[in-house]
């Protein structure tokens, strides 16, 4: 299928491996990806926690852009999703919100479209048999725990998540791959967020129990689609120090995707031995 | 309800006289243990319209918008959107935050999307550490990253800058 | 020739404060045929009735408009003074000046007094069409049927079986006993379920005068209070007959299932049960005597956490009601797990504590108390399994803190709701239920135990959750209204209802599927369409439905109606 592609800030910074993994493998299963043009900074966190009107506005614009091609807008970031559906819903509500974003950016609002995350993508009928249909190596043997965090599910308002205390859909694209999902009760817990910048000791005492809690599960390697979650379990886990990888990146394993090597150079935690 | 309750229910669009205190806020919260308060506290205070007390907290910096409480909340009252309502109030009525840290962190990003569109690392960073005069926290974790090539030296610019102009300036408080 | 009196009253100053009543009598004295007109201070009271009767009496009135409040107040009382001087009740009709009239228009009175006048003018023109009616009497079968067989349906049974009436019993479950054979013991002085339910049973089972039908159902009902035909599938697959005047829906109630709370684990952690399935838990400690182990491993609990309002008061994702019963069975719960399990600690995370029936508050104090049971206030918002532990977020309000805590079981007062297919009972019985699925009472003051259909009777926890004490009490309010409507020999009803001109009607068939009581059907041989008057509640769907003009409310005729509006129409436009 063709879906709009939003790469999001960090695609050529933090999360540089995170947008690589994923090209590669949409590039696998067959589905194009068209990157919107001239895309701006979804706001993150920092423009809705000063202004409400800028924090949608921001992701409105692009909103915009991605409707002229009338194509589901994708965005593989889980804080870039959630702003993008936030903004979404201002605008389908149409409400006073709706009447200011599309007066400030001088734009209708008249082809609605969809704003997916992977979760959404996974959630196809039919993208279980596409993955397991591309699996070159079967990660047998592989241990993993997903984790969601949550700009993935929450609000549910937002994302329309219908089981957003026990989503399971990562762990189906982990399996479909050939790896064990163990399950565990701390996927939707919060990584710490921003306080990995403010307050990096708070998000290391967060990250440290998460990490421990994924040992006690039982895991190799925790899986993510966030790129505050991976910097935040990559960079401050403490002791424990499980591998974080995104789950395209565990999908590209899979599918043998090349210039895997240079993706695990980005880990700060090395994911390399997982695979051997 | 009082005037100030009143005020940032209709800017946050949050119920907040339906809360009927039953912690469940609190209880989730994964911030809780670095407010005055917890969760529940901060919203029965602005019941009781202790403002000046409220725009001046920790809490009101350290929530960190996860959405928790507000997903679980019985009566949907989300304390995000309430956290978002009163940092505008806060930052218009220019009472000094609680948590200069953030606040730096939160006007650096905000600033480096109005000057390029996009947020470049390395800028706001440095900004960052510039508004809170903190050169060495976490020296260690950010030299790994910039070392990994992870932080790269030039930004991306949007062509559209007049559209986030535009936005920039439909902020509610005229930033 | 009309003798027409007309009788203003003032409400003291309800209706006099803003309309002239000497004036509204003076004006009404003008109109043709009206022979008698005055004014009281409270025609409701015996000296104003008594200004009506004298009048009858005296003048021969032939016809009575009565200017008061609505006739929902004090039609009844009017009539029944009319039928003491021998005047057909259906020839007084009210007028109503004070709801419709003085209320709304205050300060204004001059206007007040206009429309006033002009209300009791068109309700003249009304009454003076009237035609004398006499009651509907209809024959009436002394029987009665209730639907599930729990404490409140065995109750109600027992009860009008004792009192000589044929009951038929209809439970779904192959044996009867509801919800209350799961439970172990009861509040507040710990009986045993059993020893309250158990002698009920064999007596419901060898009473002559019950019918019993288990592992059955109702298909079909048909006809009206006093005449019902209810079709039942047996067991055994049969079809059964049963004629019964009046009937009680006791069908109870079901838990809110645990898998609704996700966040708590539910469906999918063993140590989260719910409040049900730990009084089985309870009552088979009692029986084997051995302590109550928890599920997924079979070790004795030596702590119990219990979080009340598990789907209740929570009108953003569940049940936006209080449940009731949780509160008191949870402090027994509670009390109960210490005396199976010697030290074993309670824990019950609570909003509030909600005691509101006789000796409950003094039960719960005393149980906490004398066994410290620690109550924590605070919704729980988290709970998950930790190698077998129940770990558990919640907060304490009181002392503004959160907790972090490990509990070898976690026990789930869930919501109570009404029993799983509510909606085909309530189709079946004509039982409006309300936003939560709870069978609906008439009035929740006057008439608590009435449905929305004459002759069906609700108790129990269809009607809104309840504890044993109040399901009793409730059933037995039906039985008393059952037997209330068997003393009479048959039933009366109001005679202002539709009727059929047979020379206009086409047999056309439109009124049959317009009524909404079933009341009307095609007689192919007369070639036309009859009402049936016991079933007719006098709405006028009918009327407007009819092309042929052919249908009418009695004492409502469309010419009645078109009369009232010419006398208002005239006066606007005169003005």
């Amino acid at each position: 299928m063709d879906l709009s592609f939003y790469p999001g800030c960090t695609a050529h910074s933090t999360a540089w491996e995170f947008i690589t993994s994923t090209r590669a493998v949409f590039d696998v299963l067959g589905h194009n990806l068209e990157e919107i043009e001239d895309w701006n900074c979804c706001g993150g966190a920092s423009a809705r926690a000063l202004d409400r009107m800028v924090g949608l506005g921001l992701p409105a614009r692009n909103l915009f852009t991605a409707q002229e091609a009338g194509r589901t807008l994708f965005a593989p970031c889980a804080g870039c999703y959630n702003n993008l559906r936030r903004a979404l819903k201002a605008l389908e509500e149409g409400g006073e919100e709706a009447d200011a974003l599309k007066k400030t950016l001088g734009r209708e609002w008249d082809k609605p479209i969809d704003v997916w995350s992977l979760v959404e993508f996974f959630q196809r009928p039919e993208a279980m048999e596409e993955i397991r249909n591309n699996v070159k190596k079967p990660l047998e043997g592989l241990k993993v725990v997903a984790y969601y965090g949550c700009q993935l599910v929450r609000p549910p308002k937002v994302t329309d998540a219908t089981n957003w205390e026990n989503p399971t859909t990562l762990e189906s694209a982990c399996e479909a791959a050939g790896a064990c999902a163990i399950d565990w009760s701390y996927k939707v817990d919060c990584c710490g967020a921003d306080m990995g910048i403010s307050h990096g000791e708070h998000a290391g005492t967060i990250c440290s129990n998460l990490g421990v809690k994924a040992a006690e599960a039982g895991a190799d390697a925790i899986v993510v689609s966030c790129g505050l979650c991976h910097a935040n379990m990559d960079m401050r886990q403490g002791e424990v120090k499980l591998p974080v990888l995104y789950i395209t990146e565990l999908l590209g394993e899979a599918f043998q995707c090349e210039g895997r090597d240079k993706w695990w150079k980005k880990h700060v935690i090395d994911p390399s031995g997982l695979f051997k | 309800m009082n005037e100030f309750a009143k005020e940032i229910s209709e800017r946050s669009g949050q119920p907040i006289s339906s809360c009927y205190q039953c912690g469940k806020c609190s209880a989730g919260c994964p911030a809780v243990q670095w407010f005055e308060w917890p969760n529940h506290g901060f919203i029965r205070k602005i019941q009781l319209g202790a403002k000046e007390e409220l725009l001046k907290s920790h809490a009101l910096w350290m929530c960190i918008a996860c959405e928790t409480c507000g997903t679980r909340c019985p009566n949907d009252i989300h304390i995000s959107s309430i956290m978002d309502a009163m940092r505008s109030m806060a930052k218009a009525e220019k009472v000094a935050s609680a948590e200069p840290s953030v606040m730096a962190f939160h006007t650096s990003f905000v600033d480096s999307v109005a000057k390029y569109g996009r947020v470049h690392e390395m800028s706001m960073l440095v900004n960052y550490k510039l508004k809170t005069r903190d050169f060495f926290t976490d020296v260690g974790v950010g030299m790994k990253l910039f070392f990994k090539g992870k932080i790269p030296l030039k930004p991306s610019r949007v062509a559209g800058k007049a559209d986030i102009d535009k936005v920039m300036a439909s902020s509610a408080d005229k930033r | 020739m009309e003798k027409i009196g007309v009788f203003v009253c003032w409400c003291g100053s309800n209706i006099a404060g803003s309309v002239n009543v000497e004036r509204v009598a003076e004006l009404a004295r003008e109109l043709p045929d009206v022979i008698h007109a005055e004014n009281y201070m409270y025609m409701c009271s015996d000296p104003g009735q008594e200004l009506i009767k004298a009048a009858i009496r005296d003048k021969g009135l032939n016809r009575v408009v009565v200017a008061s409040c609505s006739p929902r107040m004090h039609e009844k009382t009017f009539r029944k003074a009319a039928t003491y001087e021998g005047l057909n009740p259906f020839l007084v009709e009210i007028a109503n000046v004070r709801e419709q009239c003085s209320w709304v228009h205050q300060g204004d009175k001059d206007a007040a007094t206009r429309k006033a006048f002009n209300i009791v003018k068109a309700t003249i023109a009304k009454v003076r069409r009237n035609a004398s009616l006499e009651e509907i009497r209809v024959p009436l079968t002394r029987r009665a049927m209730v639907v599930g067989a729990g404490i409140t349906g065995l109750t109600a049974a027992l009860e009008l079986a004792d009192a000589g009436y044929e009951t038929v019993v209809v439970e779904r479950d192959d044996q009867p006993g509801g919800k209350l054979r799961r439970l172990s013991k009861t509040f507040p002085y710990h009986e045993t379920a059993d020893a309250i339910l158990l002698p009920r049973i064999e007596e419901l089972k060898n009473h002559e005068n019950i019918t019993l039908y288990l592992g059955s159902k109702v298909t079909e009902v048909t006809g009206y209070v006093g005449n019902f035909e209810v079709k039942i599938e047996t067991s055994q697959g049969e079809e059964a007959e049963e004629e019964i005047g009046a009937l009680v829906v006791a069908t109870g109630y079901d838990l809110y299932p645990v898998e609704k709370m996700s966040e708590y684990g539910g469906g999918k952690i063993a140590n989260v049960v719910d409040s049900l399935t730990f009084e089985e838990m309870l009552k088979k400690s009692m029986e084997s005597g051995e302590p109550v182990k928890r599920p997924s491993d079979g070790k004795p609990i030596e702590s119990v956490m219990f979080i009340q309002c598990s789907g209740s008061r929570d009108p953003e994702h569940h049940k936006p009601y209080c449940s009731r019963v949780c509160c008191l069975y949870t402090s027994k719960q509670a009390t109960l797990i210490s005396e199976q399990n010697p030290g074993a600690r309670a824990f019950v995370s609570f909003m509030d504590i909600r005691t509101d029936c006789k000796l409950t508050e003094e039960y719960s104090q005393q149980n906490t108390e004398e066994l410290g049971i620690v109550y924590i206030r605070g919704r729980v918002s988290k709970v998950w399994d930790e190698n077998g532990d129940v770990g558990i977020w919640t907060a304490d309000t009181i002392s503004d803190q959160r907790i972090e805590m490990k509990t070898d079981l976690v026990v789930l007062a869930m919501a109570v709701e009404p029993s799983k297919g509510y909606e085909e009972v309530s189709q079946l019985f004509r039982a409006s239920t309300d936003t939560n699925g709870f069978f609906q009472e008439s009035h929740i003051k006057l008439r608590p135990v009435e449905s929305s259909t004459m002759g069906v009777y609700l108790a129990g926890a269809a009607q809104y959750p309840k504890d044993i004490t109040d399901s009793v009490s409730q059933a037995l309010a039906t039985a008393g209204k059952i037997q209330s409507l068997f003393a009479n020999d048959e039933l009366t009803q109001d005679p202002l209802v539709c009727s059929v001109d047979p020379d206009l009607c086409s047999a056309c068939g439109l009124c049959v599927p317009t009524c909404p009581y079933d009341a009307r059907e095609v007689d192919r041989r007369a070639q036309f369409s009859r009402v049936n008057e016991a079933l007719c509640q006098g709405c006028g769907a009918c009327v407007a439905v009819c092309p042929n003009k052919s249908c009418g409310v009695k004492n409502d005729s469309p010419t009645q109606v078109l009369n009232q509006i010419d006398v208002l129409v005239e006066d606007e436009s005169a003005a």
